[in-house]
């Protein structure tokens, strides 16, 4: 039967660039309104919101819906329209200001001297996420990503989905019932 | 006359809505040549403009207007704007419907006689029998082409059909197969044969899955006899001194408000928006709405007791390739208390993309629970669960006391408490569904709660007594003789089956009516 291939599908010089950026995303580097990943593959100009907050953001999109073949970048992409919004709307910006800030002050309650981002495993970060998962601001940052991570082509491979077919002429010459197993 | 047809002329008969109901009903009247406005609150979109992309096919199609709801169910925490998946566009929800076209048993006409009294559940006879609608039902499924009648061959089965037909067999179902579609297996009516392309739900961009868009409307149209104004949403139906209906008020594309005479008003948009029409129109001689002296517009509001079940196995599947609803089991949807509920269900296999798959699986769900479920998204099956929900009087489609739309009408919420017994046909078809993929395998599987509704019904309820409902057996409403309900709000009862057959079928047999009406000078 036909199947997906599910490997990244990068240039050369983009493999080369990305294959840091695949790595859990607890190293990524903030400076003057840029998020970056540690090897310098993608970085990400932040306008309203701190890069602090921003990198934190990122790495709570992840623990949302963690998916280990997924690239930091796609989850950044996935939050870059809260900076967006938070540009336009003050109140916007205040909630997810003060919705990390809670995140890393629980973490530090929690023992970790670095925040959020500190925690070393997911588990850690899990448990902060529970506690916090009936607020607004979590409900805002889930439902948004839901769309906005899922609704990116570039990851549909790495699933297996096809996405649009009627322009290869549908799935009757394609596989739609080729299954060799039942 | 031809069409188009003047403001100000009282000989036309206004339909209100383009899909199953108001499309249908629409052309059935204009090839009999009477004279047809048809009203579509949504734009007009022919199926080379459908897209391959679920949210953007959403925005394109859904019907996005503000709406409320209220009520223990899950829809109202989860979608608590988005009550019903249903479609503003000409061809209403038939450019998104599935395609499974079933007719209704025969006790399902006469549940209250069948079932008994059953607590909390306001049950009533249909008005009408099989007899009556099995001429209507042969007549709609010829026009809609659909499989395994009519010498149509069956469509070939899809990947997830193999697995359901597989995990059937193995538990000793009967009737399992790929369905009764109004989805070509082979070229007619001038529109090709299905390319197994998935996304029926996004339109079809084959033309391949019967819709009023390209069929009805179009035949209709060419009569001459047949006008559609698309972006016209009416606002209220007016009336005279006597109680007749006399015509309708619409905001057309630009929202200026246009006021088109009518002969008879038919009203066909579906069952949220038809009961809020009918409400909106309240006037000093019906303080209560038109059509209301029963009470009933409104309430009774069913759809379908619902859920989902997917599974993942230890291999591929990709059961997004081809038909949505590939196939069916239909050995649960028999009448039989001693599984503890009354009533019954359909098992239809469904597929969802990646991004709705996201969506819908297990709304609000986070973490590794959640997203290992996803991460084995080629290797799912599904299947939707279609059952017999009771009506309830308190399940209701009501004005908004403060909320109103763009154009200052009340919005509509939508209040919806399961039934007990809905809940107890609702977990013995988790169990069944589950135990068909575990027949086959299954390494995990998910029992997944509603979608927004796609099946909307009852809200305009066909009764005998005027008493008990709000239109009379062809549809026609029991307070005022020329203003018709022409949707799946008419439905007394819900049925197992998909509605949108029995919706063609009663239009078919509603145009019969009128013209009949009309000829003898009745209407």
């Amino acid at each position: 039967m036909r199947t997906v291939d599910k490997r990244q599908k990068l240039s050369r010089r983009g493999f080369l660039a990305a294959s840091g950026g695949a790595a859990v995303g607890v190293a990524l580097v903030t400076s003057a309104g840029v998020v970056s990943s540690p090897s310098g593959a993608w970085a990400m100009e932040v306008k309203a919101l701190k890069p602090e907050t921003m990198a934190t953001l990122i790495q709570f999109a992840r623990d949302i819906y963690p998916h280990d073949q997924i690239a930091d970048r796609y989850y950044a992409k996935a939050v870059k329209g809260h900076d967006e919004t938070a540009m336009k709307d003050a109140k916007h910006k205040a909630m997810i200001e003060e919705g990390i800030a809670d995140l890393d002050r629980r973490a530090e309650a929690a023992g970790s001297t670095q925040g959020y981002r500190g925690m070393g495993w997911e588990a850690e970060r899990a448990a902060l996420l529970r506690e916090i998962s009936s607020t607004a601001f979590f409900q805002a940052i889930r439902g948004g990503l839901v769309v906005s991570l899922y609704n990116q082509k570039e990851i549909w491979p790495l699933f297996g989905f096809e996405g649009a077919s009627a322009d290869k002429g549908g799935y009757i010459e394609r596989g739609f019932d080729d299954i060799d197993w039942v | 006359m031809t069409a188009p047809y003047e403001m100000n002329d009282g000989s036309v008969v206004v339909v209100i809505g383009s899909g199953a109901g108001g499309g249908t009903l629409g052309n059935e009247l204009a090839q009999k040549g009477i004279d047809i406005v048809v009203l579509e609150a949504g734009g007009r979109h022919e199926y080379d403009d459908f897209t391959n992309d679920e949210w953007a096919s959403f925005g394109q199609l859904a019907w996005l207007d503000n709406r409320t709801t209220s009520g223990s169910w899950l829809v109202a925490r989860d979608f608590p704007n988005l009550p019903a998946w249903i479609v503003k566009a000409v061809g209403g929800s038939t450019t998104h419907w599935a395609g499974a076209s079933l007719r209704f048993q025969e006790h399902e006409y006469k549940v209250r006689t069948t079932y008994g009294e059953i607590e909390g559940a306001n049950l009533l006879d249909w008005p009408i029998t099989l007899k009556d609608m099995e001429p209507y039902y042969d007549k709609a499924e010829n026009k809609m082409g659909v499989t395994r009648t009519n010498g149509i061959p069956g469509l070939p089965g899809n990947n997830n059909f193999k697995i359901m037909k597989a995990g059937a067999d193995k538990l000793g179902y009967k009737e399992c197969h790929t369905g009764r579609m109004a989805i070509n297996s082979q070229d007619r009516d001038g529109r090709t044969f299905c390319q197994q392309s998935g996304f029926c739900f996004q339109g079809c961009k084959f033309g391949a899955k019967w819709s009023t868009l390209y069929t009805e409307i179009p035949k209709g149209e060419a009569t001459g006899k047949l006008e559609v104004r698309a972006n016209a949403q009416v606002l209220q139906i007016e009336h005279d001194d006597s109680g007749k209906v006399t015509g309708v008020v619409y905001a057309d594309k630009d929202g200026n408000q246009q006021r088109q005479k009518a002969r008879a008003v038919c009203v066909a948009g579906n069952s949220i928006e038809s009961p809020r029409l009918l409400l909106n129109s309240a006037s000093s001689k019906y303080p209560d709405g038109l059509a209301n002296s029963s009470g009933q517009v409104g309430k009774n509001y069913m759809r379908h007791m619902t859920g989902s079940v997917y599974a993942v196995f230890d291999r591929p599947v990709n059961m997004y390739r081809g038909t949505t609803m590939a196939g069916i089991i239909q050995d649960e949807s028999r009448f039989d208390p001693s599984r503890g509920f009354v009533g019954g269900y359909e098992l239809e296999t469904l597929s969802l993309g990646l991004p709705f798959m996201a969506a819908f699986l297990q709304p609000g769900a986070w973490g590794r629970e959640f997203t290992t479920a996803l991460d084995a998204y080629d290797h799912m099956a599904g299947m939707w669960i279609v059952g017999e929900d009771m009506p309830q009087e308190s399940n209701a489609v009501t004005l908004h006391g403060e909320l109103k739309d763009q154009h200052g009408l009340p919005v509509p919420d939508v209040h919806f408490d399961d039934h007990p017994n809905d809940i107890a046909m609702r977990n013995h078809a988790y169990r069944q569904g589950a135990a068909v993929y575990d027949a086959v395998g299954a390494t995990r599987t998910f029992p997944t709660p509603p979608y927004p509704s796609t099946h909307n019904l009852g809200t305009n309820r066909m009764s005998a007594k005027a008493s008990d409902g709000v239109v009379n057996s062809h549809g026609q409403t029991h307070d005022i003789k020329n203003l018709f309900v022409s949707d799946g709000s008419q439905f007394t009862t819900g049925a197992a089956e998909n509605p949108t057959l029995t919706i063609v079928a009663l239009a078919i047999r509603q145009a019969d009516y009128i013209a009949d009406q009309m000829s003898k000078g009745a209407l």
